[in-house]
């Protein structure tokens, strides 16, 4: 499919080829010639795509494979023999027995005409031509044009010359976007941004405005495109053949000279990027067309936000200090490891070995994940690890587990092509997972139907030509009560699938869980009442859902970051199994994972009681196999989890953590507890690009690299472990791994791993659910998704298909239990929290590039119904309280969400809006509540007292004394 | 900053935490409730925190459910550290 080709230096530069048109299934095939050659393709093949894939390419402007085809450009005529005239190739079917011709005279004299016609209206100036930016320099070429009859003396859209008599239909160059520029001057009108737009986007924010030569492409109601509907993913930059729309990097700095593949460290769609570079810089990242889980497609945060990454905030240097009061001091990296070493010695020794842990990264490789966990369980001897996925997927990891027997999403992302109902539940994937995000609605437009089950009227419910069959706006805490409801219908109705009930799960258990959820007080008409959401949605949604065809289910951290976060994950899987939709293209059950690594880092053994694999601690055979390898005992007791370890710090007896790129400060629940929790260690090391918030209260800074900087790989949400490449040195030296492994050493571990790809081998030959993966398996297929082992050598699309992992699938009785975060005459709004497309996570990476134009700040979404009773007006700073804390912010007015429920991201640092969430968490797995908070909402004058502290506390802690040349 | 009583914190984080657990097995089969309850805590509770359990048990086990009290039997007690 694609090469790599040698540039004149020793660098690569990845090729794709583009087949012109789209592929199409069919099972049917046509032979036909092409220029003499046999051709056989899938019946409803182009002409042009059939050509391209017998190694002709035949000249085109207005198509590529990524879009529909729209016959609009003239270049790619072709002649088929006894036929009249000259159909363009790409809307012309290939059929059986044909025999096209791509290259005669006649083809050749029009095309040149075509071309002549484009170039007398093209700027001879054309930068983007001179670069090789530009197909219409390429066509022109191809074809063979040398003259232009015509000049530029009759209308045109080029730029006025000074004296100003040419180009009546000239616009101006639109640069509004911070990423890309528009050049209207340079577009031919081929509609291929207009079609990306609509087709893989699904924005639909541009349009063709006008007729004949007046027509233009213009963004939104004919504005500027940063003020329009776009949504900066790129598709329409990496479609335009004219460099009309072009990245504002490559106008800067030029073309690329060499690239590889790599994958986004931003969400868990692990998007498949070409970095493109000049030297040790990134000119630009081009979404990959064999990624599978893009394919082809990017959103604003993996396309264009790369920048924080040489931004001048990263910290290049180890720091030391004795108090988090002392400024930092810059130290050598020998300096930095002796003192670790003797730190976590001095620790240990005073205050016992459980004293000790550490903190593994979502957003690290997998490889420098399992060294975190394997520092903390052979170095440190204890279990005392966890990740951020037990602030966000951790009852995945219980609910699924539990259910089906592994911690895993069931199908790939192409499965959503085969779905007729989608199912999206706490979820907002086109702010969230928006590559995700733009596949679902491409699939919903061709008429699969959806369920919205959000307290927010979230994008999804309506956008242009999707609509949501049934939105289900319930209580915020009530989805154990909705879900558990569906059931009831589902059984009270008879639409489950009793075939596949027998077959797969155990019947009985299927019979007490009937009966379960058949109860009264599950019935629609009861819940009804405690979640808001009409008995009559509740019925129709779960007709819809086990009648409707193959029936998926996605879900996100709406659905685990509650009390009841784990219980609804069953509710979930009880729903799929009941109905049959699992183990099959189009079905499943798929949680949408937020951080690039959430799903590897879980997979890697970064759970306190779990070692790679979910093999659970406390089985002998499986800390054998460890014991064997790292020649250490292990602790056959499950160690602690975050929020523990900030408990027993609090009481004095967990004192030290090892922190690997997250923010537990800003993004762990109820800011205060973990501040005293952190303030109460005698050693917090952390290990970050930046000065993070968790750093202000550390004692060690160890500095972190980027994905660009390092070789490993990213499992993303759908199991799939994607490789990461390396295409610049690390600005601090050392990539996170090796950093993790100086650590062990100056803690006495014997390790020398010299590449990523040994540590790996190490997890494949100790994991079975990774025993096949090699670097080199990685290399030949491009990404698998695990298991990946003997009996599926090259990975697992869909799981479950013929038995569940743990045998039979288990129905689980999912009672509804309240919330003891109530809302009251105090705190009388309910809470809830989410992030928004250009941010990502704590934004430590977003907030550091151009993305901050779109969100510069939380802001809070309140009803007007709400709003009006408070005297709060549009762009009102308020103050939003409750019984953790308080903070303030601006408010938004607006209907997304309903009365009662106000709504705010937690990007931004200075909002904290973390000090309001409570220690409430789920009953299973410790993951916060943070989608549940009694609030009350008032107008006030600017920050709070609390936030004017903390930026204080923040300016103070992050002063750094620099030394000279520290090593 | 920390510390005041807007937020449950040891001994009454763990009894919270314990009743959660109870919570949910109460709506299980008969035969899963104490075992499920003592089997969750078993896997997902580090030493110390089982440690401070007992003491609550010891103690009379204020505020915590009967489940709990009825799982203790089955709770692994940790080793002395």
């Amino acid at each position: 499919m694609c090469g790599t080709q040698e540039r004149g230096t020793d660098k690569r530069f990845v090729e794709e080829i583009d087949y012109g048109t789209p592929a199409v299934r069919s099972d049917k095939t046509v032979t036909l010639t092409i220029d003499g050659q046999s051709v056989t393709v899938p019946e409803g093949t182009s002409i042009m795509r059939a050509a391209r894939e017998a190694g002709i390419a035949v000249p085109k402007l207005c198509a590529n494979d990524m879009v529909k085809s729209f016959g609009s450009c003239r270049l790619c005529l072709v002649e088929i023999e006894g036929k009249g005239g000259t159909p363009a190739s790409c809307t012309t079917p290939a059929m059986d027995g044909i025999a096209v011709n791509t290259r005669t005279d006649r083809l050749n004299t029009i095309r040149r005409g075509v071309m002549e016609l484009y170039m007398s209206d093209h700027p001879e100036d054309c930068a983007a031509c001179a670069m090789g930016n530009c197909e219409m320099a390429n066509m022109a070429e191809s074809v063979g044009l040398k003259q232009n009859r015509y000049g530029d003396e009759g209308a045109n859209h080029l730029e006025p010359s000074p004296i100003g008599e040419h180009g009546v239909n000239f616009k101006e160059l639109d640069v509004s976007n911070p990423y890309f520029a528009y050049d209207p001057s340079k577009c031919i009108v081929c509609s291929l941004c207009v079609r990306a737009c609509e087709e893989q986007q699904g924005t639909f924010a541009l349009t063709v405005e006008g007729r004949g030569f007046e027509s233009r492409i213009t963004a939104g109601m004919d504005e500027p495109f940063l003020q329009s509907e776009c949504v900066s993913c790129g598709a329409c930059v990496q479609a335009c053949p004219t460099g009309a729309l072009q990245e504002k990097s490559i106008i800067e700095m030029g073309m690329p000279d060499h690239s590889a593949v790599t994958t986004c460290a931003y969400c868990g769609v692990g998007c498949s990027f070409k970095a493109e570079m000049k030297g040790e810089e990134v000119v630009r990242m081009v979404p990959y067309k064999d990624g599978k889980a893009n394919r082809g497609h990017s959103c604003v945060k993996g396309r264009f936000a790369y920048g924080y990454a040489t931004h001048k905030d990263r910290i290049l240097n180890p720091m030391i200090r004795e108090k988090i009061t002392d400024p930092w001091r810059e130290v050598s990296w020998e300096e930095v490891y002796a003192h670790i070493g003797s730190e976590i010695g001095r620790i240990q020794e005073k205050y016992g070995r459980a004293a000790v842990g550490g903190i593994t990264s979502s957003r690290c490789t997998n490889e420098e994940t399992y060294l975190v966990q394997k520092l903390v369980r052979q170095g440190f001897g204890n279990n005392n690890v966890d990740t951020c996925a037990r602030v966000c997927h951790s009852p995945t990891g219980y609910g699924l587990k539990t259910t089906f027997g592994t911690s895993a999403g069931t199908q790939d992302f192409d499965s959503v092509e085969h779905s007729d109902v989608v199912l999206v539940i706490g979820a907002n994937p086109t702010d969230g997972h928006p590559v995700f995000g733009s596949r679902l609605k491409k699939r919903l437009r061709e008429g699969a139907k959806l369920i919205v089950i959000d307290p927010r009227r979230i994008e999804l419910v309506r956008t242009p030509h999707v609509e949501a069959s049934y939105h289900l706006p319930l209580k915020p805490g009530t989805n154990v009560a909705v879900l558990t409801a569906l059931a009831h219908v589902i059984v009270s109705e008879g639409l489950f699938n009793e075939a596949f009930i027998r077959e797969r799960c155990d019947w009985d258990e299927f019979q007490d869980w009937a009966s379960f959820v058949l109860q009264p007080e599950n019935s629609p008409e009861a819940i009804e009442k405690m979640s808001g959401v009409s008995a009559e949605l509740i019925r129709g949604a779960a007709r819809l859902y086990a009648t409707g065809g193959n029936g998926a289910i996605y879900y996100g951290l709406g659905v685990t970051e509650h009390s009841q976060g784990s219980t609804t994950v069953m509710a979930i899987a009880n729903l799929a199994m009941a109905t049959g939709n699992i183990g099959r293209p189009g079905v499943g059950v798929n949680p949408l994972r937020g951080q690039n690594n959430v799903q590897g880092s879980c997979d890697m053994g970064s759970f306190p009681h779990e070692m790679p694999g979910y093999r659970h601690i406390s089985e002998d055979a499986t800390r054998a196999i460890y014991e064997s390898l790292w020649g250490v005992k292990l602790d056959n007791e499950p160690g602690l989890r975050i929020p523990n370890m900030l408990d027993a710090a609090v009481e004095g007896t967990f004192k030290a953590l090892y922190v690997q790129g997250e923010d537990i400060l800003q993004s762990d629940p109820n800011t205060h507890h973990v501040a005293a929790g952190l303030e109460a260690m005698e050693c917090v090391i952390v290990h970050d690009l930046f000065l993070n918030e968790t750093a202000n209260y550390a004692h060690i800074f160890l500095p972190g690299s980027t994905f660009l900087e390092k070789d490993g790989t990213f499992t993303n949400a759908e199991r799939r472990i994607n490789r990461v490449r390396k295409v610049m040195e690390p600005k601090n030296g050392y990539a996170d791994w090796e950093v993790t492994q100086d650590m062990a050493r100056a803690l006495g571990q014997d390790w020398n791993y010299t590449h990523p790809s040994e540590i790996m081998a190490e997890i494949a030959a100790t994991t079975p659910s990774f025993a096949g993966v090699t670097y080199e398996l990685l290399e030949k297929e491009g990404s698998v998704q695990w298991p990946c082992n003997e009996k599926a050598p090259t990975g697992t699309p869909v799981m479950h298909i013929d038995g569940f992992v743990r045998g039979k699938g288990k129905f689980v009785r999912t009672a509804y239990v309240a919330t003891d975060e109530k809302v009251g005459p105090r705190f009388p709004l309910l809470l809830t929290t989410g992030r928004i497309l250009s941010q990502y996570n704590v934004g430590a990476q977003t907030r550091r590039t151009e993305n901050v134009v779109w969100h510069e700040e939380d802001l809070l979404e309140i009803h007007p119904f709400d709003a009006e009773t408070r005297g709060v007006r549009e762009g009102d700073w308020v103050k939003l309280k409750s019984r953790s804390g308080e903070t303030s912010l601006r408010a938004t007015i607006t209907e997304r969400v309903a009365p009662g429920v106000v709504y705010t991201t937690f990007h931004h640092p200075a909002t904290q809006a973390n000090v309001v969430t409570t220690e409430y968490s789920d009953w299973a797995t410790n993951c916060p509540e943070y989608k549940v908070t009694a609030v009350q909402v008032a107008p006030s004058n600017g920050p709070s007292e609390w936030q004017e502290d903390y930026e204080e506390h923040a300016r103070q802690s992050r002063r750094i004394v620099h030394v000279e040349a520290a090593e | 900053m920390s510390h005041d009583d807007k937020f449950k914190s040891g001994d009454e984080r763990l009894v919270y935490m314990a009743n959660q657990i109870a919570t949910f097995f109460t709506s299980q089969p008969k035969e899963e409730q104490v075992a499920g309850v003592a089997d969750h805590i078993n896997k997902f509770w580090e030493p110390r925190m089982r440690t401070h359990l007992f003491q609550i048990i010891e103690q009379g086990g204020m505020g915590l459910s009967p489940m709990v009290m009825e799982a203790s039997g089955q709770i692994n007690r940790p080793k002395a550290a």
